[in-house]
């Protein structure tokens, strides 16, 4: 009986567009969030996840078969559709959201990404997102999916290692302390922290060509997906000032401002 | 409301956070009861300390060669069945750390619930059945209030540990001890390798009361050593690194103190040759007393520090340690 060819990989990865993190952040006069009329760019998280997709595809080369980007939100998010089909993702699915709707919980994310996949026909055997979002800081919808789908979960990951024969990924993580190694089966959810990769500026060749790669658009209706948040955000404030700029000459004015404060040397 | 607390441990201790979640579960106003999960022996020496806690009620513990390392795969079907249907559990709270975070929200996933991440307070009303928290966004550049109603059956949250005291142990409390069966896991699609803890005899930087913290200016690993550690030995510190440190590989990733790295408000927080971004603020800007020393004036740290020394790490550490010895 021949051998089966290698399972060729089909990569999903999730990408959120989110105020960019070099953004002073305004809390809006109405106290019901922050002013979003600003810059915005793809989560940095999830640019790593774009980066990591490629990447594999570089050293796995046609044992890749797709790397397929999603988002859910509003029309403007099509634009990180775009930088990550310029970074060399082939197609793309934005499902929208109306610019009204509140943003999504992981939870309504997760069961979205979930319908996306049961629609693949070639099905998905790896899944690659940011371990969090900068503007809501939640890091939950990797594990969420990993959840609704009962699949293997890695995240944090500083380092991932795909081996397609044997339908496995070797996966080292940051966690409290040190790094930790897994072995996981495919599929499996991957979430990036900061130490996976470089993420690529997108060159101008590959700017025009994305212009021409297909991006697939769908609503939750056509999921079957209802994306309502279930938590309520009563307010949104200001943290507390912090006033600073205090300032010494000298080490000598530093050490009385530590003595003032009851900091001295540990007696060895 | 029945507060379930996931109390983590390593190497015989509770964990710290677990303790600051355990007082954040007890501020819900009700029961609180302990989960301590591990290895039959392991398990054995935490719950005579934890039994000792003060505001747990009971502690359930659920011992298995498959809890010795846990992970989400493994420990998930556990929580699933204590929390399905009839359950008594209205909560359920752990610390914010890489392991609860990456089990909680598959958990509530599984049981059709949203989560909360990284609470810095938590309210719970009887009367509408609801909870409201407090929580930083934009790397704790706004802070949301969220509630979580009673139509939420089960309310998942993970505690940041530096909002809440840990809880204190006293001889007089006595929880009840009550034993789990183990859900075995047969096909675990994830097995586990290895773990590589940076060793150090310095204080963990979650709990330090003093940190000292490198940044770009440390040139390299070496330099990054033995510049700050004298310092640190000599102040009882730990020692946090900027992202750009530990980018750079003068750190281990374990030591990033930040938005999206560890979050610390220790009493003395001394940040030498680290600008300041804002990602880098997000980590320590709760810090009692801010120490930053660097050469360039505009640098923004110095926009929070309450001592801030404009001049060379290179000569101003070297001379602190000396009087500091004195």
């Amino acid at each position: 009986m021949r051998p089966s060819a290698a399972r060729l990989l089909n990569i999903l990865v999730p990408i959120k567009r989110a105020v960019d993190y070099s953004v002073k952040i305004r809390v809006n006069p109405q106290q019901t969030g922050i002013d979003l009329n600003v810059k915005h760019s793809m989560n940095p998280f999830d640019e790593i996840a774009v980066e990591e997709a490629v990447r594999i595809r570089e050293r796995l080369k046609d044992a890749v078969k797709s790397i397929k980007v999603v988002t859910i939100g509003p029309s403007k998010s099509a634009e990180t559709l775009r930088t990550a089909l310029a970074m060399g993702a082939d197609s793309a699915i934005h499902v929208e959201i109306p610019d009204s709707a509140p943003p999504p919980e992981p939870l309504g994310i997760a069961k979205a990404l979930r319908a996306v996949i049961e629609r693949q026909k070639e099905g998905v055997d790896l899944v690659i997102l940011g371990k969090q979002a900068i503007d809501d800081d939640a890091g939950q919808t990797g594990q969420m999916l990993a959840g609704l789908m009962g699949w293997a979960q890695a995240t944090f990951a500083s380092k991932v290692e795909v081996n397609t024969a044997d339908k496995v990924a070797n996966v080292t993580r940051e966690i409290d302390g040190g790094l930790e190694e897994l072995k996981c089966q495919l599929p499996l959810v991957v979430t990036t922290d900061l130490r996976l990769n470089e993420p690529r500026y997108a060159s101008l060749p590959n700017i025009m060509k994305a212009k021409k790669k297909p991006i697939e658009k769908l609503s939750a209706t056509d999921l079957g997906v209802d994306l309502t948040p279930r938590l309520e955000t009563l307010k949104v404030t200001e943290p507390p000032k912090r006033v600073g700029g205090g300032k010494v000459e000298n080490v000598d004015e530093l050490i009385a401002k530590l003595k003032e404060a009851g900091i001295t040397a540990v007696k060895a | 409301p029945n507060a379930l607390v996931f109390l983590e441990h390593r190497q015989g201790v509770i964990d710290s956070g677990s303790l600051s979640a355990l007082t954040a579960a007890g501020q819900l106003g009700g029961q609180v009861t302990g989960l301590v999960l591990g290895g039959s022996d392991e398990v054995k020496v935490i719950i005579e300390t934890a039994k000792k806690l003060q505001g747990l009620s009971s502690v359930l513990h659920s011992s298995s060669p498959q809890y010795t390392i846990p992970l989400p795969e493994t420990v998930s079907p556990l929580l699933e069945k204590l929390l399905s249907e009839g359950s008594p559990f209205t909560h359920v709270i752990s610390a914010h750390s890489s392991l609860a975070k990456s089990i909680l929200p598959r958990v509530a996933a599984k049981l059709d619930v949203p989560a909360v991440s990284d609470i810095t307070s938590v309210e719970h009303d009887a009367s509408s059945n609801s909870t409201t928290f407090t929580r930083p966004i934009y790397a704790g550049n706004a802070i949301s209030t969220v509630r979580a109603p009673s139509s939420i059956p089960i309310k998942f949250f993970t505690v940041r540990s530096t909002a809440f005291s840990p809880a204190e142990f006293s001889e007089g409390a006595e929880a009840e001890l009550k034993t789990l069966d183990p859900v075995q896991v047969s096909d675990s699609p994830s097995e586990h390798v290895s773990t590589s803890l940076t060793k150090s005899d310095r204080p963990e930087l979650g709990v330090a009361s003093r940190i000292v913290s490198g940044g770009r200016a440390l040139k390299n690993a070496e330099t990054f050593q033995s510049t700050l550690y004298p310092l640190a030995d000599i102040l009882g510190a730990a020692v946090g690194a900027s992202r750009a440190a530990v980018d750079a590989g003068y750190a281990d990733n374990s030591l990033q103190v930040g938005q999206t790295g560890k979050v610390v408000a220790p009493e003395l927080y001394m940040a030498l040759g680290i600008s300041g971004a804002i990602q880098h603020l997000a980590g320590m800007k709760d810090s009692k007393l801010i120490v930053a020393v660097n050469k360039d004036p505009d640098a923004p740290i110095f926009q929070v520090a309450d001592v801030g020394l404009v001049a060379d790490l290179y000569e101003v550490v070297p001379e602190l340690i000396e009087k500091l010895k004195r």
